[in-house]
């Protein structure tokens, strides 16, 4: 690691303030940040400590939804009761994601920024990562993508978002509450993360200095049915060749509402509104999963050594959904 | 001579450190003699006062803010029972126990451990009064070469903790009901999938931790 200062923030604020320091770099459980900035790809001036600002509850709000804090550490928030019962597909995206040691550590904000787990970028012994050395091109596209891209890529850009706990998010609708010097703002979900485009150094809509403050969950939590499935090189501790987390609202055998979205194959969560409508006011037949399935993976483009996740997916949407149908 | 003997365990300690220090002199006298230009380090921060309150008893330190938890422990404090396996949060080796969450100590700052309450390995039972995951990793064969077995430890009876406070898992069959999961073999693997054996001795740990799990009335 190159050498950086580490200063603990006083308050929100203070946090609001010190980020704004050139090279500053906020600290929430290390997990992602202290790893890059040990393989030197991050190489921050100034930490600013966040990890311990009163930001870590998990509670109900007037609404009936959910307000996630965002110092909460992934295993308190997976196994929240609120959480647990109202919103299970967060649940179980979050238990699908890393180790208990890691969980007990990564906080729900840094979640939210994980980076890319693309190997072009993680090691700086690459020239060619668009996302870390801007303009230098992209390793990936003509190198080894069998994890990459099959959809929203861009020639400059065929990195993956790691995270499972976002797929849920993005599937339940959730907004993400940040303040910046210019006060708070909200952004749903479909707009917190980018698409690589010419500018894949970005992965978020973010401002310079905005520190994320907590997620809200909206009142229907599709607790009744509700499913995340990944799909992985090993059982258990790896990212996700895809994942899909899929809910349905489904009464009177019919589905009144539908939420789904897929990781591991976009530069953020992939979620496409016209899929859930697709589902919305039709029998839950495994002909009418593979409709949302198909216009979900409309127009995938796989890299040269990753065709197969787009029968993977195909296949892992449908399963996903027939198994949150089969739930009581 | 007994394998968990505190004399056998330092003199094979003090020897692989005197060892290291010796082998250490003629490589720096190298470097100096080929004349390399040294390039100037840039500057670090200085070194900040803390206190970290480790198996009952408060250490004082100073460190750099990039000093990780596992090298403070290790390199300021000389409790080398917990392990640099990756150093990355892969492995699992330098699992440790903080405020009673287990937690991967090379990707966390000590700075941002200031007064929180930190069990190691040392801290888990002692010669002659072993802890029963301890005991249980000894009748059961639970390891070969031992590097991971701190790791493994801490893990291990923190996962007995959770379960006892009905945390779910990924492999818990529906994680809206309430209350304590039977820690079955699937749900021990997954819950003990952050610590890696090299040595391969996962059937033979899964199977100590669920002997202790039935033990304590957890399973």
């Amino acid at each position: 690691m190159t050498p950086f200062a580490y200063r603990r923030a006083q308050d929100v604020d203070d946090a609001v303030r010190l980020g704004l320091a050139p090279g500053a770099h906020f600290l929430g459980g290390g997990t992602n940040l202290i790893d890059l900035a040990k393989g030197g790809v991050v190489q921050p001036l100034l930490l600013v400590d966040v990890s311990r600002l009163p930001l870590a509850d998990v509670v109900e709000t007037a609404d009936g939804g959910v307000r996630i804090g965002a110092m909460a550490r992934n295993a308190d928030v997976a196994n929240h009761p609120l959480v647990r019962t109202r919103h299970p597909l967060l649940s179980q995206a979050l238990l699908a994601g890393a180790s208990p040691q890691l969980r007990n550590m990564a906080t729900v904000g840094g979640n939210l920024l994980q980076r890319t787990r693309c190997p072009y970028f993680y090691d700086t012994g690459f020239e060619h990562c668009n996302k870390r050395a801007p303009g230098s091109g992209c390793g990936a596209v003509d190198g080894i993508n069998r994890n990459h891209a099959i959809l929203g890529a861009s020639p400059a850009c065929i990195a993956t978002h790691p995270s499972d706990m976002c797929v849920a998010l993005a599937a339940l609708r959730a907004s993400v509450r940040v303040r910046g010097l210019r006060g708070d703002r909200v952004i749903p979900m479909a707009d917190f993360h980018r698409l690589p485009g010419d500018a894949p150094q970005r992965d978020t809509t973010l401002a310079a200095g905005e520190l994320i403050v907590g997620v809200d969950l909206p009142p229907d939590g599709f607790a009744g049915h509700a499913h995340y499935l990944k799909v992985r090189d090993r059982a258990s501790y790896a990212f996700a060749l895809v994942s899909v987390a899929a809910a349905l609202d489904l009464r009177g055998g019919v589905i009144q509402d539908a939420a789904l979205a897929l990781g591991g194959v976009a530069h953020k969560p992939w979620r496409r509104p016209e899929a859930e409508a697709r589902l919305a006011g039709r029998e839950p037949t495994d002909a009418v999963f593979g409709e949302a399935a198909d216009l979900l993976l409309l127009g995938a483009r796989p890299a040269s050594q990753n065709g197969f996740k787009v029968t993977l997916a195909r296949r892992a949407i449908v399963r996903a959904l027939q198994t949150a149908r089969a739930q009581a | 001579m007994s394998i968990d003997s505190p004399a056998a365990r330092a003199t094979r300690r003090g020897f692989l450190q005197s060892a290291g220090a010796l082998a250490g002199t003629p490589l720096i006298a190298g470097h100096a003699q080929a004349a390399q230009p040294v390039p100037e380090a840039p500057p670090s921060a200085p070194p900040a006062a803390l206190t970290l309150r480790i198996n009952g008893q408060d250490h004082a330190l100073h460190v750099e803010p990039r000093v990780t938890l596992l090298d403070a422990l290790r390199d300021n404090l000389g409790l080398t029972g917990t392990k640099k396996g990756c150093d990355r949060g892969q492995c699992g080796a330098c699992t440790v126990i903080v405020n009673g969450r287990r937690i991967n100590a090379c990707l966390s700052l000590a700075m941002q451990h200031d007064g929180d309450e930190i069990t190691t390995v040392e801290g888990i039972g002692q010669p002659g009064r072993l802890h029963p995951l301890q005991a249980a990793f000894i009748a059961e064969d639970a390891f070969q070469c031992g590097y991971c077995t701190p790791g493994q430890i801490c893990s291990g009876v923190a996962l007995l903790d959770e379960a006892r406070r009905g945390d779910c898992s990924a492999v818990t069959p529906d994680v809206r009901r309430q209350g304590a999961t039977p820690l079955g073999d699937d749900e021990i693997r997954e819950r003990m999938s952050g610590n890696l054996c090299r040595c391969g001795a996962y059937a033979n740990i899964v199977r100590a931790v669920r002997i202790v799990a039935r033990q304590e009335g957890v399973a």
